[in-house]
Protein backbone atom coordinates (compact mmCIF):
# COMPACT_ATOMS: atom_id res chain seq x y z
CA UNK A 1 0.00 0.00 0.00
CA UNK A 2 1.45 3.86 -0.69
CA UNK A 3 0.38 6.53 0.94
CA UNK A 4 1.06 10.20 0.82
CA UNK A 5 0.35 12.26 3.65
CA UNK A 6 0.41 16.16 3.16
CA UNK A 7 3.24 15.79 0.39
CA UNK A 8 4.38 18.87 -0.65
CA UNK A 9 6.91 20.22 -3.31
CA UNK A 10 8.12 23.44 -4.01
CA UNK A 11 11.25 23.55 -6.60
CA UNK A 12 13.80 26.25 -5.67
CA UNK A 13 12.98 29.27 -6.92
CA UNK A 14 9.58 28.84 -7.40
CA UNK A 15 6.91 30.59 -5.11
CA UNK A 16 4.36 27.94 -6.02
CA UNK A 17 4.09 24.89 -5.07
CA UNK A 18 4.42 22.01 -7.71
CA UNK A 19 2.73 19.86 -5.21
CA UNK A 20 0.40 21.41 -2.34
CA UNK A 21 -0.66 19.23 0.63
CA UNK A 22 -1.15 16.02 -1.55
CA UNK A 23 -3.08 13.12 0.57
CA UNK A 24 -3.44 10.32 -1.27
CA UNK A 25 -3.77 5.76 -0.33
CA UNK A 26 -3.31 3.53 -2.94
CA UNK A 27 -4.30 0.26 -1.93
CA UNK A 28 -2.53 -2.89 -2.80
CA UNK A 29 -3.13 -4.67 -6.13
CA UNK A 30 -4.71 -1.50 -7.50
CA UNK A 31 -3.95 0.72 -9.96
CA UNK A 32 -4.05 4.65 -9.21
CA UNK A 33 -4.33 7.07 -12.30
CA UNK A 34 -2.60 10.53 -11.78
CA UNK A 35 -4.53 12.52 -14.19
CA UNK A 36 -4.36 16.01 -15.47
CA UNK A 37 -2.98 18.96 -17.63
CA UNK A 38 0.35 19.24 -17.83
CA UNK A 39 2.38 21.03 -15.04
CA UNK A 40 -0.19 19.63 -12.96
CA UNK A 41 2.69 17.99 -10.93
CA UNK A 42 1.57 14.65 -11.68
CA UNK A 43 5.08 12.99 -12.56
CA UNK A 44 6.54 15.41 -9.85
CA UNK A 45 4.10 13.22 -7.50
CA UNK A 46 5.28 10.26 -9.23
CA UNK A 47 8.90 10.93 -8.87
CA UNK A 48 8.47 11.58 -5.24
CA UNK A 49 7.50 7.83 -4.74
CA UNK A 50 10.77 6.92 -5.44
CA UNK A 51 12.44 9.28 -4.17
CA UNK A 52 14.11 10.96 -7.27
CA UNK A 53 12.92 14.04 -6.25
CA UNK A 54 12.84 14.51 -2.58
CA UNK A 55 9.45 16.11 -0.79
CA UNK A 56 9.97 19.73 0.59
CA UNK A 57 7.45 18.85 3.27
CA UNK A 58 4.95 15.50 4.14
CA UNK A 59 5.55 11.94 4.37
CA UNK A 60 5.47 8.89 2.09
CA UNK A 61 4.56 5.54 3.12
CA UNK A 62 4.97 2.03 1.13
CA UNK A 63 3.68 -0.59 3.60
CA UNK A 64 3.45 1.58 6.20
CA UNK A 65 7.84 2.65 6.25
CA UNK A 66 8.74 6.15 5.92
CA UNK A 67 9.96 5.74 2.38
CA UNK A 68 12.42 9.08 3.71
CA UNK A 69 13.68 6.20 6.03
CA UNK A 70 14.74 3.84 3.25
CA UNK A 71 18.09 4.35 1.61
CA UNK A 72 17.27 5.62 -2.34
CA UNK A 73 18.72 2.70 -4.58
CA UNK A 74 17.25 -0.20 -1.90
CA UNK A 75 13.70 1.95 -2.20
CA UNK A 76 13.89 1.68 -6.44
CA UNK A 77 15.10 -1.80 -6.60
CA UNK A 78 11.92 -2.48 -5.01
CA UNK A 79 9.42 -0.26 -7.65
CA UNK A 80 9.22 -0.75 -11.37
CA UNK A 81 9.24 2.51 -13.14
CA UNK A 82 8.51 3.07 -16.87
CA UNK A 83 8.57 6.32 -18.93
CA UNK A 84 7.25 7.56 -21.86
CA UNK A 85 10.67 7.71 -23.44
CA UNK A 86 11.22 4.54 -22.26
CA UNK A 87 15.00 5.13 -22.32
CA UNK A 88 15.93 1.63 -22.85
CA UNK A 89 20.20 1.26 -22.91
CA UNK A 90 20.88 1.59 -26.84
CA UNK A 91 24.02 -0.42 -26.38
CA UNK A 92 22.72 -3.31 -24.80
CA UNK A 93 20.65 -6.12 -25.95
CA UNK A 94 16.77 -6.88 -25.22
CA UNK A 95 17.93 -9.50 -22.54
CA UNK A 96 20.38 -7.23 -20.99
CA UNK A 97 18.26 -4.51 -20.96
CA UNK A 98 15.90 -6.65 -19.31
CA UNK A 99 18.80 -8.25 -16.62
CA UNK A 100 18.76 -4.67 -15.61
CA UNK A 101 17.46 -4.89 -12.25
CA UNK A 102 18.38 -8.65 -11.74
CA UNK A 103 22.06 -7.87 -12.37
CA UNK A 104 21.86 -4.91 -10.04
CA UNK A 105 20.09 -7.32 -7.14
CA UNK A 106 22.88 -10.46 -8.26
CA UNK A 107 20.69 -13.08 -9.11
CA UNK A 108 22.57 -15.94 -10.45
CA UNK A 109 23.02 -16.36 -14.72
CA UNK A 110 20.59 -18.87 -14.89
CA UNK A 111 17.81 -17.95 -13.08
CA UNK A 112 18.20 -14.01 -14.99
CA UNK A 113 17.84 -15.88 -18.44
CA UNK A 114 14.83 -18.10 -17.00
CA UNK A 115 13.55 -14.90 -16.09
CA UNK A 116 14.33 -12.98 -19.41
CA UNK A 117 12.39 -15.56 -21.78
CA UNK A 118 9.46 -15.77 -19.22
CA UNK A 119 8.91 -11.76 -19.22
CA UNK A 120 9.36 -11.52 -23.25
CA UNK A 121 7.15 -14.20 -23.55
CA UNK A 122 4.60 -12.28 -20.92
CA UNK A 123 5.16 -8.75 -23.23
CA UNK A 124 4.56 -11.19 -26.47
CA UNK A 125 7.89 -10.95 -27.97
CA UNK A 126 9.20 -14.16 -29.04
CA UNK A 127 12.21 -14.70 -26.80
CA UNK A 128 13.71 -16.64 -30.02
CA UNK A 129 13.36 -13.78 -32.06
CA UNK A 130 14.29 -10.90 -29.70
CA UNK A 131 16.73 -12.08 -26.68
CA UNK A 132 20.03 -11.23 -28.84
CA UNK A 133 18.36 -7.90 -30.84
CA UNK A 134 19.26 -4.77 -29.90
CA UNK A 135 16.66 -1.83 -29.46
CA UNK A 136 17.07 -0.37 -32.70
CA UNK A 137 15.67 -3.21 -34.40
CA UNK A 138 12.51 -2.40 -32.55
CA UNK A 139 9.62 -0.88 -33.40
CA UNK A 140 7.72 1.86 -31.44
CA UNK A 141 5.30 -0.55 -29.56
CA UNK A 142 8.21 -3.66 -29.33
CA UNK A 143 10.40 -1.31 -27.28
CA UNK A 144 7.05 -0.72 -24.94
CA UNK A 145 6.93 -3.63 -24.47
CA UNK A 146 10.79 -3.85 -23.23
CA UNK A 147 10.18 -1.38 -21.26
CA UNK A 148 7.48 -3.04 -19.37
CA UNK A 149 9.38 -6.05 -18.65
CA UNK A 150 12.24 -4.49 -18.00
CA UNK A 151 10.41 -2.66 -15.32
CA UNK A 152 8.67 -6.04 -13.69
CA UNK A 153 11.91 -7.75 -14.26
CA UNK A 154 12.66 -8.61 -10.51
CA UNK A 155 8.87 -8.88 -9.91
CA UNK A 156 8.48 -5.54 -7.60
CA UNK A 157 5.44 -5.16 -5.80
CA UNK A 158 5.15 -1.55 -6.71
CA UNK A 159 5.22 0.07 -10.49
CA UNK A 160 5.73 3.46 -10.59
CA UNK A 161 4.36 4.12 -15.19
CA UNK A 162 4.98 8.16 -16.23
CA UNK A 163 2.52 8.03 -20.07
CA UNK A 164 4.37 4.52 -20.79
CA UNK A 165 2.00 4.10 -24.06
CA UNK A 166 2.31 8.11 -24.68
CA UNK A 167 4.59 7.46 -27.61
CA UNK A 168 3.16 5.12 -29.78
CA UNK A 169 0.22 5.26 -32.36
CA UNK A 170 -3.67 5.16 -31.12
CA UNK A 171 -3.80 1.49 -32.50
CA UNK A 172 -1.12 0.22 -30.97
CA UNK A 173 -1.32 2.74 -27.57
CA UNK A 174 -4.80 0.48 -27.12
CA UNK A 175 -3.80 -2.67 -28.17
CA UNK A 176 -0.32 -2.13 -25.59
CA UNK A 177 -3.07 -1.08 -23.20
CA UNK A 178 -5.43 -3.70 -23.40
CA UNK A 179 -2.20 -6.48 -22.54
CA UNK A 180 -1.12 -4.23 -19.99
CA UNK A 181 -4.07 -4.98 -18.33
CA UNK A 182 -4.50 -8.77 -19.25
CA UNK A 183 -1.09 -8.61 -17.52
CA UNK A 184 -2.33 -6.64 -14.56
CA UNK A 185 -5.03 -9.20 -14.05
CA UNK A 186 -2.58 -11.60 -13.33
CA UNK A 187 0.38 -9.52 -11.44
CA UNK A 188 -1.80 -7.87 -9.13
CA UNK A 189 0.43 -4.95 -9.14
CA UNK A 190 0.07 -1.59 -7.33
CA UNK A 191 0.36 0.72 -10.11
CA UNK A 192 1.09 4.67 -9.96
CA UNK A 193 0.38 5.27 -13.63
CA UNK A 194 0.54 9.02 -14.52
CA UNK A 195 -1.08 10.89 -18.07
CA UNK A 196 -2.80 13.39 -19.47
CA UNK A 197 -5.50 11.41 -21.43
CA UNK A 198 -8.59 11.18 -19.08
CA UNK A 199 -9.44 8.40 -21.84
CA UNK A 200 -6.45 6.04 -21.05
CA UNK A 201 -7.35 7.10 -17.31
CA UNK A 202 -10.70 6.05 -17.02
CA UNK A 203 -9.58 2.40 -19.33
CA UNK A 204 -6.73 1.88 -17.20
CA UNK A 205 -7.33 3.10 -13.76
CA UNK A 206 -9.20 0.67 -10.70
CA UNK A 207 -8.87 4.77 -8.92
CA UNK A 208 -8.30 8.30 -10.93
CA UNK A 209 -6.73 11.20 -9.11
CA UNK A 210 -7.70 14.03 -10.81
CA UNK A 211 -5.24 16.85 -10.23
CA UNK A 212 -4.55 20.69 -11.25
CA UNK A 213 -1.89 23.12 -9.58
CA UNK A 214 -0.53 20.69 -7.60
CA UNK A 215 -3.65 19.86 -5.79
CA UNK A 216 -5.88 16.27 -5.54
CA UNK A 217 -9.15 17.77 -6.91
CA UNK A 218 -10.95 14.30 -7.09
CA UNK A 219 -9.89 10.76 -6.27
CA UNK A 220 -12.78 8.37 -7.02
CA UNK A 221 -13.14 5.39 -9.18
CA UNK A 222 -13.76 6.09 -13.19
CA UNK A 223 -17.72 5.40 -12.96
CA UNK A 224 -18.30 7.98 -9.84
CA UNK A 225 -16.06 10.45 -11.52
CA UNK A 226 -18.29 10.27 -14.84
CA UNK A 227 -21.30 10.24 -13.05
CA UNK A 228 -20.54 12.40 -10.45
CA UNK A 229 -17.66 14.86 -11.60
CA UNK A 230 -16.91 17.25 -8.07
CA UNK A 231 -16.77 20.42 -9.95
CA UNK A 232 -16.38 22.22 -13.29
CA UNK A 233 -12.67 21.33 -14.01
CA UNK A 234 -13.02 17.43 -13.76
CA UNK A 235 -16.79 17.59 -15.60
CA UNK A 236 -15.04 19.31 -18.53
CA UNK A 237 -12.03 17.06 -18.49
CA UNK A 238 -14.04 13.88 -18.55
CA UNK A 239 -16.34 15.86 -21.10
CA UNK A 240 -19.65 16.49 -21.94
CA UNK A 241 -20.78 13.27 -23.44
CA UNK A 242 -19.93 10.93 -20.56
CA UNK A 243 -22.06 8.26 -21.63
CA UNK A 244 -20.05 7.63 -24.54
CA UNK A 245 -17.13 7.95 -22.16
CA UNK A 246 -18.41 4.87 -20.51
CA UNK A 247 -17.12 2.85 -23.97
CA UNK A 248 -14.11 3.05 -22.37
CA UNK A 249 -15.54 1.34 -19.20
CA UNK A 250 -17.28 -2.02 -21.16
CA UNK A 251 -15.00 -4.98 -21.62
CA UNK A 252 -15.69 -7.08 -25.02
CA UNK A 253 -15.90 -9.93 -22.38
CA UNK A 254 -18.83 -8.60 -20.68
CA UNK A 255 -20.92 -8.03 -23.33
CA UNK A 256 -19.95 -10.04 -26.59
CA UNK A 257 -22.24 -12.45 -28.54
CA UNK A 258 -21.79 -15.90 -28.23
CA UNK A 259 -24.54 -17.09 -30.33
CA UNK A 260 -22.73 -16.70 -33.99
CA UNK A 261 -23.27 -19.29 -37.35
CA UNK A 262 -20.44 -20.48 -38.40
CA UNK A 263 -19.55 -22.85 -41.20
CA UNK A 264 -15.91 -24.91 -41.85
CA UNK A 265 -13.68 -23.79 -44.86
CA UNK A 266 -14.97 -27.57 -46.35
CA UNK A 267 -18.84 -26.79 -46.25
CA UNK A 268 -20.26 -25.74 -50.03
CA UNK A 269 -21.88 -22.58 -50.71
CA UNK A 270 -25.42 -23.73 -50.22
CA UNK A 271 -24.90 -24.91 -46.93
CA UNK A 272 -23.36 -21.16 -46.07
CA UNK A 273 -26.42 -19.28 -47.71
CA UNK A 274 -28.77 -21.43 -45.12
CA UNK A 275 -26.72 -20.09 -42.59
CA UNK A 276 -26.68 -16.47 -43.97
CA UNK A 277 -30.52 -16.65 -44.10
CA UNK A 278 -30.84 -18.16 -40.26
CA UNK A 279 -28.22 -15.55 -38.99
CA UNK A 280 -29.37 -12.37 -38.17
CA UNK A 281 -25.78 -10.93 -38.98
CA UNK A 282 -24.89 -9.74 -42.36
CA UNK A 283 -21.76 -11.96 -42.13
CA UNK A 284 -20.68 -15.53 -42.03
CA UNK A 285 -17.88 -16.80 -40.31
CA UNK A 286 -15.29 -19.25 -41.12
CA UNK A 287 -13.73 -21.16 -38.57
CA UNK A 288 -11.52 -24.52 -38.42
CA UNK A 289 -11.88 -27.93 -36.31
CA UNK A 290 -9.90 -25.99 -33.23
CA UNK A 291 -13.00 -23.32 -33.93
CA UNK A 292 -9.51 -20.74 -35.58
CA UNK A 293 -11.10 -18.16 -37.48
CA UNK A 294 -10.26 -18.68 -41.16
CA UNK A 295 -12.30 -16.03 -42.92
CA UNK A 296 -15.16 -13.67 -43.44
CA UNK A 297 -18.01 -14.43 -46.26
CA UNK A 298 -20.00 -11.39 -46.71
CA UNK A 299 -23.72 -11.23 -49.11
CA UNK A 300 -21.85 -10.22 -51.97
CA UNK A 301 -19.88 -13.21 -52.10
CA UNK A 302 -22.66 -15.33 -51.63
CA UNK A 303 -25.04 -13.96 -54.69
CA UNK A 304 -21.92 -14.48 -56.92
CA UNK A 305 -21.35 -17.90 -56.10
CA UNK A 306 -23.35 -20.80 -56.68
CA UNK A 307 -22.49 -24.82 -57.10
CA UNK A 308 -19.32 -26.62 -56.80
CA UNK A 309 -17.85 -24.05 -54.56
CA UNK A 310 -17.12 -24.20 -50.70
CA UNK A 311 -16.80 -21.91 -47.85
CA UNK A 312 -12.79 -21.88 -47.79
CA UNK A 313 -13.01 -20.61 -51.47
CA UNK A 314 -14.83 -17.47 -51.16
CA UNK A 315 -14.41 -16.49 -47.93
CA UNK A 316 -12.19 -13.30 -47.51
CA UNK A 317 -9.46 -12.27 -44.72
CA UNK A 318 -10.93 -10.42 -41.34
CA UNK A 319 -8.90 -7.81 -40.33
CA UNK A 320 -11.14 -6.17 -38.09
CA UNK A 321 -10.92 -8.32 -34.80
CA UNK A 322 -10.44 -7.49 -31.12
CA UNK A 323 -9.33 -9.42 -28.36
CA UNK A 324 -11.86 -10.48 -25.50
CA UNK A 325 -9.59 -8.07 -22.65
CA UNK A 326 -10.45 -4.86 -25.07
CA UNK A 327 -13.11 -2.10 -24.47
CA UNK A 328 -15.46 -0.74 -26.34
CA UNK A 329 -13.98 2.19 -27.53
CA UNK A 330 -11.54 -0.21 -29.12
CA UNK A 331 -14.14 -2.58 -30.96
CA UNK A 332 -15.58 0.74 -32.52
CA UNK A 333 -12.51 2.59 -33.38
CA UNK A 334 -11.58 -1.13 -35.08
CA UNK A 335 -14.83 -1.10 -37.07
CA UNK A 336 -13.80 2.68 -38.21
CA UNK A 337 -10.38 1.74 -39.01
CA UNK A 338 -11.63 -1.38 -41.46
CA UNK A 339 -14.96 0.33 -42.31
CA UNK A 340 -16.77 -2.85 -41.39
CA UNK A 341 -20.25 -2.77 -39.53
CA UNK A 342 -19.10 -5.33 -36.60
CA UNK A 343 -16.21 -7.16 -35.04
CA UNK A 344 -14.96 -10.49 -34.51
CA UNK A 345 -14.18 -11.05 -31.15
CA UNK A 346 -10.88 -13.63 -30.38
CA UNK A 347 -9.93 -15.40 -27.37
CA UNK A 348 -5.61 -15.36 -27.03
CA UNK A 349 -5.40 -18.35 -29.27
CA UNK A 350 -6.80 -16.50 -31.99
CA UNK A 351 -10.01 -18.83 -31.50
CA UNK A 352 -13.50 -16.86 -32.57
CA UNK A 353 -15.46 -16.33 -29.23
CA UNK A 354 -18.20 -14.37 -30.77
CA UNK A 355 -18.88 -11.18 -32.72
CA UNK A 356 -19.72 -6.88 -31.65
CA UNK A 357 -21.88 -5.29 -34.41
CA UNK A 358 -22.00 -1.61 -34.80
CA UNK A 359 -25.53 -1.65 -33.95
CA UNK A 360 -25.99 -3.64 -30.71
CA UNK A 361 -22.84 -1.50 -29.44
CA UNK A 362 -24.94 1.66 -30.34
CA UNK A 363 -27.67 0.15 -28.17
CA UNK A 364 -25.43 -0.40 -25.39
CA UNK A 365 -24.58 3.30 -25.16
CA UNK A 366 -28.24 4.28 -25.51
CA UNK A 367 -29.60 2.59 -22.63
CA UNK A 368 -26.52 3.16 -20.87
CA UNK A 369 -27.80 7.20 -21.25
CA UNK A 370 -31.11 6.65 -20.62
CA UNK B 1 65.58 18.65 -54.74
CA UNK B 2 66.64 15.05 -56.53
CA UNK B 3 64.77 11.81 -55.38
CA UNK B 4 67.51 9.62 -56.20
CA UNK B 5 69.63 11.20 -54.11
CA UNK B 6 67.00 10.91 -51.33
CA UNK B 7 66.14 7.23 -51.59
CA UNK B 8 69.83 6.60 -50.96
CA UNK B 9 70.38 8.44 -48.27
CA UNK B 10 67.22 7.03 -46.98
CA UNK B 11 68.42 3.57 -47.70
CA UNK B 12 71.88 4.09 -45.88
CA UNK B 13 70.14 5.55 -43.04
CA UNK B 14 67.13 3.30 -42.13
CA UNK B 15 68.72 1.22 -39.52
CA UNK B 16 69.14 4.40 -37.22
CA UNK B 17 65.40 5.71 -38.86
CA UNK B 18 63.78 2.48 -37.45
CA UNK B 19 65.13 3.13 -34.15
CA UNK B 20 64.29 6.58 -34.22
CA UNK B 21 60.67 5.53 -35.36
CA UNK B 22 60.51 3.20 -32.16
CA UNK B 23 61.86 6.24 -29.63
CA UNK B 24 59.60 8.20 -31.10
CA UNK B 25 56.77 5.69 -30.74
CA UNK B 26 57.47 4.53 -27.36
CA UNK B 27 57.42 8.33 -26.45
CA UNK B 28 54.11 8.97 -27.96
CA UNK B 29 52.81 5.44 -26.45
CA UNK B 30 53.85 6.27 -22.99
CA UNK B 31 52.24 9.93 -22.89
CA UNK B 32 49.08 8.84 -24.53
CA UNK B 33 48.57 6.08 -22.06
CA UNK B 34 49.23 8.41 -19.12
CA UNK B 35 46.87 11.20 -20.80
CA UNK B 36 44.27 8.39 -21.51
CA UNK B 37 43.73 7.21 -17.82
CA UNK B 38 44.17 10.51 -16.50
CA UNK B 39 42.41 12.41 -18.66
CA UNK B 40 39.00 10.31 -18.84
CA UNK B 41 39.33 10.03 -14.54
CA UNK B 42 39.01 14.16 -15.20
CA UNK B 43 36.59 14.17 -17.70
CA UNK B 44 34.57 11.81 -15.77
CA UNK B 45 34.68 14.03 -12.36
CA UNK B 46 33.84 17.12 -13.72
CA UNK B 47 30.67 15.54 -14.97
CA UNK B 48 29.62 16.32 -11.51
CA UNK B 49 30.20 19.60 -11.33
CA UNK B 50 29.64 22.04 -13.43
CA UNK B 51 32.19 24.71 -12.04
CA UNK B 52 34.61 22.35 -12.21
CA UNK B 53 34.46 21.42 -15.57
CA UNK B 54 34.22 25.04 -16.98
CA UNK B 55 37.77 25.53 -14.67
CA UNK B 56 38.97 22.27 -16.13
CA UNK B 57 38.22 22.80 -19.46
CA UNK B 58 39.45 26.43 -19.68
CA UNK B 59 42.96 24.95 -17.81
CA UNK B 60 43.19 22.28 -20.58
CA UNK B 61 42.12 24.70 -23.57
CA UNK B 62 45.33 27.72 -22.27
CA UNK B 63 47.68 24.43 -22.13
CA UNK B 64 47.04 23.57 -25.90
CA UNK B 65 47.39 27.87 -26.33
CA UNK B 66 51.14 27.27 -25.17
CA UNK B 67 53.94 27.02 -27.90
CA UNK B 68 55.40 23.44 -27.43
CA UNK B 69 58.95 24.50 -27.83
CA UNK B 70 57.95 26.81 -24.58
CA UNK B 71 55.89 24.53 -22.92
CA UNK B 72 59.37 21.95 -23.15
CA UNK B 73 61.08 24.82 -22.04
CA UNK B 74 58.66 25.78 -19.14
CA UNK B 75 58.86 22.18 -18.00
CA UNK B 76 62.71 21.49 -18.48
CA UNK B 77 63.35 22.92 -15.15
CA UNK B 78 61.28 20.21 -13.27
CA UNK B 79 61.91 17.13 -15.11
CA UNK B 80 65.50 17.92 -16.39
CA UNK B 81 66.79 17.43 -19.93
CA UNK B 82 65.27 13.98 -21.59
CA UNK B 83 62.71 11.71 -21.68
CA UNK B 84 60.19 12.79 -18.54
CA UNK B 85 60.11 16.42 -19.47
CA UNK B 86 58.81 14.90 -23.07
CA UNK B 87 56.82 12.60 -21.60
CA UNK B 88 55.14 15.13 -19.07
CA UNK B 89 54.76 17.92 -22.20
CA UNK B 90 52.91 15.58 -24.54
CA UNK B 91 50.26 14.82 -21.55
CA UNK B 92 49.34 17.76 -21.38
CA UNK B 93 48.73 18.42 -25.11
CA UNK B 94 46.74 15.33 -25.16
CA UNK B 95 44.47 16.49 -22.17
CA UNK B 96 42.16 18.76 -23.36
CA UNK B 97 41.08 16.35 -26.34
CA UNK B 98 40.37 13.73 -24.13
CA UNK B 99 38.89 15.43 -21.08
CA UNK B 100 36.49 17.30 -23.37
CA UNK B 101 35.40 14.57 -25.34
CA UNK B 102 34.89 12.15 -22.10
CA UNK B 103 32.87 14.94 -20.69
CA UNK B 104 30.98 15.75 -24.06
CA UNK B 105 30.48 12.02 -24.80
CA UNK B 106 29.36 12.05 -21.06
CA UNK B 107 26.88 14.85 -21.34
CA UNK B 108 25.00 13.75 -24.36
CA UNK B 109 23.53 10.49 -23.38
CA UNK B 110 20.09 11.07 -23.95
CA UNK B 111 18.93 12.03 -20.35
CA UNK B 112 15.86 9.39 -20.20
CA UNK B 113 18.72 6.34 -20.54
CA UNK B 114 19.61 8.25 -17.92
CA UNK B 115 16.91 8.44 -15.61
CA UNK B 116 15.52 5.17 -16.11
CA UNK B 117 18.68 3.95 -15.12
CA UNK B 118 18.60 5.69 -11.84
CA UNK B 119 15.11 4.90 -11.47
CA UNK B 120 15.22 1.70 -11.48
CA UNK B 121 17.93 1.71 -8.99
CA UNK B 122 20.86 1.34 -10.19
CA UNK B 123 23.75 2.29 -8.13
CA UNK B 124 25.34 5.54 -9.75
CA UNK B 125 29.07 3.19 -10.18
CA UNK B 126 26.68 0.53 -12.42
CA UNK B 127 25.30 3.45 -14.36
CA UNK B 128 29.06 5.13 -15.15
CA UNK B 129 30.62 1.59 -15.86
CA UNK B 130 27.54 -0.32 -17.95
CA UNK B 131 25.65 2.99 -19.23
CA UNK B 132 27.75 6.09 -19.49
CA UNK B 133 31.57 4.90 -20.35
CA UNK B 134 30.08 2.34 -23.08
CA UNK B 135 28.01 4.87 -24.79
CA UNK B 136 30.39 7.70 -24.33
CA UNK B 137 33.46 5.39 -25.91
CA UNK B 138 33.21 6.16 -28.86
CA UNK B 139 33.20 10.16 -28.75
CA UNK B 140 36.25 9.99 -26.11
CA UNK B 141 38.42 7.17 -29.08
CA UNK B 142 37.71 10.24 -31.09
CA UNK B 143 39.52 12.17 -28.62
CA UNK B 144 42.22 9.86 -27.86
CA UNK B 145 42.83 9.47 -31.79
CA UNK B 146 42.78 13.58 -32.08
CA UNK B 147 45.38 13.56 -29.14
CA UNK B 148 47.29 10.91 -30.51
CA UNK B 149 48.30 12.35 -33.88
CA UNK B 150 48.67 15.60 -32.51
CA UNK B 151 51.39 14.46 -30.08
CA UNK B 152 52.81 12.51 -32.56
CA UNK B 153 53.73 15.66 -34.38
CA UNK B 154 54.48 17.36 -31.06
CA UNK B 155 57.16 14.60 -29.85
CA UNK B 156 59.31 15.68 -32.82
CA UNK B 157 60.47 18.90 -30.72
CA UNK B 158 60.81 16.68 -27.74
CA UNK B 159 64.36 15.58 -29.45
CA UNK B 160 65.27 19.40 -29.05
CA UNK B 161 65.24 18.85 -25.24
CA UNK B 162 66.91 15.49 -25.63
CA UNK B 163 63.97 13.13 -25.44
CA UNK B 164 64.63 11.19 -28.54
CA UNK B 165 62.85 10.02 -31.86
CA UNK B 166 62.63 11.35 -34.92
CA UNK B 167 62.79 15.16 -34.23
CA UNK B 168 66.78 14.13 -33.82
CA UNK B 169 66.54 14.06 -37.93
CA UNK B 170 65.20 16.92 -38.34
CA UNK B 171 66.84 19.20 -36.02
CA UNK B 172 70.07 17.66 -36.71
CA UNK B 173 69.44 18.03 -40.55
CA UNK B 174 68.79 21.91 -39.75
CA UNK B 175 72.10 22.20 -38.21
CA UNK B 176 74.19 20.78 -40.94
CA UNK B 177 72.13 21.99 -43.78
CA UNK B 178 71.13 18.12 -44.34
CA UNK B 179 67.60 18.77 -46.44
CA UNK B 180 67.62 14.77 -47.10
CA UNK B 181 68.04 14.35 -43.36
CA UNK B 182 64.99 17.09 -42.52
CA UNK B 183 62.64 15.36 -45.02
CA UNK B 184 63.37 12.11 -44.03
CA UNK B 185 62.59 12.63 -40.16
CA UNK B 186 59.69 14.80 -41.54
CA UNK B 187 58.19 11.81 -43.37
CA UNK B 188 58.38 9.45 -41.04
CA UNK B 189 56.85 11.55 -38.33
CA UNK B 190 53.82 11.58 -41.34
CA UNK B 191 53.52 8.18 -41.93
CA UNK B 192 53.63 7.27 -38.71
CA UNK B 193 50.49 9.89 -38.10
CA UNK B 194 48.44 8.42 -40.86
CA UNK B 195 49.11 4.68 -40.36
CA UNK B 196 48.05 5.59 -36.29
CA UNK B 197 45.22 7.45 -37.33
CA UNK B 198 44.11 5.29 -39.50
CA UNK B 199 44.16 2.22 -37.42
CA UNK B 200 42.40 4.52 -34.55
CA UNK B 201 39.79 5.20 -36.69
CA UNK B 202 38.76 1.80 -37.59
CA UNK B 203 38.79 1.14 -34.19
CA UNK B 204 36.43 4.23 -33.35
CA UNK B 205 34.21 2.54 -36.18
CA UNK B 206 33.79 -0.42 -34.89
CA UNK B 207 33.03 0.44 -31.52
CA UNK B 208 29.72 3.08 -33.42
CA UNK B 209 28.53 0.49 -35.08
CA UNK B 210 28.65 -2.07 -31.48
Amino acid sequence: MIKLENVTKIFPGSKQPAVDRLNLEVPEGEVCVLVGPSGCGKTTTMKMINRLIEPSEGKIYINGTDTATVNPIKLRLDIGYVIQEIGLFPHLTIAENIATVPREKRWPADRIRARVDELLDLVGLDPEIYRNRKPSDLSGGQRQRVGVARAMAADPPILLMDEPFGAVDPITRAHLQNEFIRIQEQMKKTIIFVTHDIDEAIKMGDKIAVMRDGKLIQYDTPDNLLSQPADDFVAALVGRNRSIKRLHLIKVRDVVLNEIPTVKPLDPVDTVKQVFEGSKYRVVMVVNDAHRLMGVIGPEKLKRYGDGVTAGDIMEECQSTIELGATLNDALSVMLNYGERYVAVLGRKKELQGIITLGYLLELVKDDAA
Amino acid sequence: MDFQGFWTFAVNRSEKAWALLGEHAVLVFIAIAIAIILGIIIGILITYSKPASHAALWICQILMTIPSLAMFGLLLPFFGIGFKTGVTTLILYSLLPIVRNTYTGIKEIDPSILEAAQGMGMKESSILFRIKLPLAAPVIMAGVRTATVMIIGIAAIASYIGAGGLGHFIFQGINRWNMNMVLLGAIAVSILAIIVDFLMKKVEHRMVTK
